[in-house]
């Protein structure tokens, strides 16, 4: 399934096909944010610009499907999705191997699963 | 001017099926109908009316208005929202009548939502979706989950405490002929379970149901001359908290997955109504999933923090216990009306037709409507 992009999330598609983590950062008050918005939702400052980041954290939580339920998704079963907090202090949301090893506090290392059209952040667990 | 004090004066119900093979706005018809009749009304008293829909899932007030006669209608609420609206509705409905807007106002829930489009698993619309579908992170349950995980390593609980608020609301279910899930269910039964989304067993998950609810809501003088005790609507609260996110499943933004709506809009629930936690005799908190019953319970300061599991455990919830909860089996065993049942089920507690599962005390109930960053609750009370 293709992500259905905007033009607030362009940079971190794109950042994404190029194997690059793309963050956002408001100007203003220099705190990052994730997903990509117009405005800054601490101090609601419309100035920002991006930078690349490591991509490094460690799994604030996460869930483990064992059958299908989310709509358009075939598996494979069972795999583990999780909220991960990144060193940058924003969290993202993205499947984390081997399922089954993620735990909270458990700390992830990026790595990017390309795809027909787009480009997946994906997390290793390393302990 | 002084506000007009409101009540819930009836409640109607459809039967819940797996297959209606009816329309949604049928579905609706009957049980708005229903409500009325059981306030002793007729559907020309209707001058108010509210309900709320996922996605197109049902119908808007004016179709049902017209199938009844009802109206002219004064006030109208459709609202784009989920389980977060019920008690708001019923909220906005006790203001209008409170204002003078409107004398008489039915809020109603409408979906084949077995049969037809199924809320667990729509793509909802806005920004967010894009981060989630993808990678298979599409399903409400899911969002659930993962704050679950987090809630119960932080409050050191597990699958036993969620296993214990499936297991008690199976009992009560069995005492409520409506209610979809009646087969007895213990703890070695539920452990068998396999995970749906881990921690998620299938008894931690909602049955889904095609059906309707509704409720109709007037001024508390008019009340007393109708056919049952009024359930004086004595509290109403909405709260979304500090970045509530883009959309209906993104929580990324929000900061603490332990604490939900309900932590943030306690204090002002129970300040209106001039009671305390410690009051409270029924409550009906909001359950899609079991874990959204101990994080309201701890959210609404009816128990401390962590202490929820033990709570159920103890049997504090058995309707026997010091507080009955989710007196009819709830979203999980009765079946899901969105939470619309959960309030009607306060209802017929605070006005003591709760039959075999009537709780003894029912004088003051707290319910809930919402899971995750926002949500509503009510405080109802007996007419003292």
């Amino acid at each position: 399934m293709t992500p259905d992009t905007d033009i607030e999330s362009a940079p971190w598609w794109d950042g994404l096909r190029a194997h690059r983590i793309v963050l956002q950062r408001c100007t203003a008050c220099g705190r990052p944010r994730f997903p990509p918005m117009p405005r800054c939702p601490v101090c609601a400052s419309a100035a920002s610009e991006r930078f690349e980041s490591e991509g490094r954290g460690e799994i604030y939580s996460y869930v483990t499907a064992h059958q299908p339920v989310s709509p358009g998704y075939e598996g494979p079963f069972p795999y583990t999705v999780a909220t991960v907090e990144l060193l940058d202090g924003v969290r993202v949301l993205a499947q984390v191997e081997p399922a089954g090893a993620a735990g909270i506090g458990a700390k992830v290392v990026p790595f990017f699963v390309d795809h027909g059209d787009w480009t997946e952040l994906r997390y290793q667990v390393v302990g | 001017m002084t506000a007009r004090p409101a009540a819930v004066a009836g409640v109607g119900f459809t039967d819940l099926t797996r297959a209606s093979g009816r329309s949604v706005l049928d579905l609706a018809s009957e049980a708005v109908a229903a409500a009325v009749a059981d306030a002793g009304l007729s559907p020309a008293d209707i001058d108010g009316m509210g309900s709320f829909m996922l996605m197109d899932d049902s119908v808007p007030c004016v179709a049902v208005a017209s199938a009844l006669g009802m109206g002219p209608l004064r006030v109208v609420l459709d609202l784009q929202l989920g389980g977060q609206a019920p008690c708001h509705l019923v909220w906005q409905a006790a203001q209008a009548v409170a204002r003078g807007d409107a004398e008489t106002v039915v809020v109603y829930r409408a979906l084949n939502g077995r049969s037809g489009a199924r809320v667990g698993s729509m793509r909802f619309a806005g920004m967010g979706g894009q981060y989630r579908y993808p990678i298979g992170y599409g399903a409400y349950l899911m969002y659930v989950a993962m704050w679950a995980q987090r809630f119960l390593a932080e409050t050191g609980q597990g699958a036993e405490d969620l296993g214990a608020v499936a297991i008690g609301q199976r009992r009560h279910a069995e005492r409520n002929p409506r209610a979809y899930r009646r087969e007895p269910l213990d703890l070695d039964a539920y452990l068998a379970e396999p995970f749906v989304v881990e921690p998620f067993r299938r008894s931690d998950c909602t049955v889904e149901v095609d059906g309707a609810c509704a409720v109709v809501v007037t001024g508390v003088d008019r009340a007393r001359d109708l056919p049952h005790a009024p359930a004086v609507v004595a509290s109403g609260c909405y709260r979304a908290g500090r970045r509530p996110g883009l959309d209906i499943g993104d929580h990324l933004l929000w900061e603490d997955y332990t604490r939900n709506y309900t932590s943030w809009l306690r204090e002002e629930l129970f300040a209106r109504a001039g009671v305390g936690p410690g009051d409270v005799e029924v409550a009906e908190i909001y359950d899609c999933f079991t874990s959204t019953v101990l994080m309201g319970l701890e959210g609404l300061g009816l128990c401390g923090r962590g202490e929820s599991g033990a709570f159920v455990r103890s049997g504090a919830c058995a309707l026997e216990g010091l507080l009955p909860t989710n007196t009819g089996g709830g979203l999980l065993a009765e079946g899901y009306l969105h939470g619309m049942n959960t309030v009607a089920e306060a209802v017929l507690q605070v006005q003591g037709r709760g039959g075999p599962r009537q709780a003894p005390r029912h004088e003051v109930a707290v319910v809930t409507s919402g899971a995750l960053m926002d949500g509503s609750a009510l405080v109802l009370t007996a007419d003292r």
